[in-house]
């Protein structure tokens, strides 16, 4: 950083969350709130480290019965089955679709596993107070921001089989409790993106006390 | 931001940006991120965008997406049904978080989106209350996934395209317009130009908008 250039906060300016005002905080001791929209300010998202670990954990705890216990049922006059992630994905590949099956595949498996490790990397270079390789940690934050939102893929992909599967007694499709789990690793990693603070990325270690106030 | 003195909000760089010339765009000197951006008349454009994403909307909703017929026999779907008969099969928190992402949050945006539009249109000031809207909406925009749910109701008809005949509804081809229109709203949408015209909720709105000093409680 050269010598014109300084952070927001630095200046004892925040930007507002929600609505992108840039205002001045006033006392340390006590809450702020944005003077346009309301909502309160603070220099960085508070307590974003520990909230974000939080929220990584629980979803990293909820990726093993989400990958290991079925989340569909599928019935039919020969006899019934039930599927885990990974073995839809099989069942894609072996019906000739392996495109489908890769994109499943990644949208199901990696990214979510993708999006933890991702965190976890940010969080620990932050909490090093780490000022090495910024450009390429802001632009894995938005990728892991931008790219979250389609591991919601095998949820509609279950639902919508459910919802036309049942044809009974020929075939019919059920939801298991594989996919709960699932979807709570998908919400759990989208709140914890939006926990996360990138602007900690480009803290120093001086601007740490600054922050805790 | 009328005094065009911005902070990242990506790393906190403080920056000034100049007046920007039509269409032009200013990016973040430090992490390149995109700061602001010059649309003319881009509210006006988000408006009839919207409208028509709210009919394309309703359509969507309220005709079937796809339907499967085996050994005579026929079942459809609506977006809503793929939600419905999850919380009949017992995932409840499963089919609410499907509800949410492909119904309940894409009406929200787009409902709050015109709602906003229209009231900053008439009145001028517009009330405090479009602020709230406004945050909700992109709130809602967050949750709305109708183009992850178009992808899973592709994998979800190779799926099942072995078993028996699946047939295409207007209710996807609704879906795929919808897409392409909730994109287009929000590339034109344009939040700051709704909040220059809106009253603030804290005190400092009697003061000038240059001085960020008064800002706070
Ligand atoms: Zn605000």
């Amino acid at each position: 950083m050269s010598v014109r250039e300084t952070s927001a906060m630095r200046a004892g300016l925040a930007l507002c969350g929600h609505c992108r005002m840039l205002s001045r905080i006033v006392t340390a001791t006590e809450a702020n709130y944005c003077p346009r929209c309301g909502r309160e300010i603070a220099y960085r998202r508070r307590d974003a480290i520990q909230r974000t670990w939080a929220l990584i954990v629980a979803a990293a705890i909820c990726l093993l019965p989400a990958n290991l216990l079925p989340v569909m049922k599928s019935t039919t006059l020969v006899g019934a089955s039930e599927d885990t992630i990974i073995g839809g994905v099989i069942l894609l590949y072996l019906s000739g679709s392996w495109h489908l099956a890769l994109i499943v595949l990644v949208a199901s498996v990696m990214i979510p596993l993708g999006k933890l490790m991702s965190l976890a990397y940010l969080l620990v270079t932050v909490r090093r107070g780490s000022t090495r390789s910024n450009q390429e940690r802001i632009r894995l934050y938005r990728l892991v921001e931008f790219i979250g939102r389609w591991s919601m893929l095998d949820v509609f992909v279950i639902a919508f089989v459910v919802a036309l599967v049942r044809i009974k007694p020929l075939m019919a499709a059920q939801p298991r409790a594989g996919i709960l789990f699932f979807a709570a690793v998908v919400i759990l990693t989208i709140f914890a993106a939006q926990t996360f603070d990138p602007r900690l990325i480009w803290d120093s270690p001086g601007d740490a006390t600054r922050r805790n106030e | 931001m009328s005094l065009n003195r911005l902070a990242c909000p990506d790393c906190d760089l403080l920056q000034n940006v100049p007046r920007l010339p039509p269409r032009a765009r200013a990016r973040c000197r430090r992490c390149g991120r995109l700061l602001a951006i010059d649309r003319p008349r881009a509210n006006e454009r988000a408006l009839a965008l919207a409208i028509g994403a709210a009919i394309v909307f309703v359509l969507a909703n309220v005709f079937p997406l796809m339907g499967l017929s085996v050994a005579g026999r026929e079942v459809d779907t609506t977006i809503m049904g793929g939600a419905w008969i999850m919380w009949q099969e017992g995932q409840r928190m499963t089919a609410a978080l499907v509800a949410v992402c492909a119904v309940i949050a894409p009406a929200a945006y787009i409902g709050l989106t015109i709602v906003v539009l229209l009231v900053s249109r008439w009145r001028r000031p517009a009330p405090a209350w479009v602020g709230e809207l406004l945050l909700w909406s992109a709130t809602a925009r967050e949750w709305a996934m109708a183009e992850v749910m178009m992808l899973g109701i592709l994998v979800a008809l190779v799926k099942i395209a072995d078993l028996a005949t699946v047939i295409v509804g207007v209710g996807m081809f609704a879906t795929g317009a919808l897409i392409l229109l909730i994109t287009m709203i929000a590339v034109h949408f344009d939040p700051e130009g709704i909040w220059a015209r809106t009253q603030w909720v804290g005190p400092a709105e009697t003061t000038p908008v240059r001085d960020p000093r008064r800002g706070g409680s």
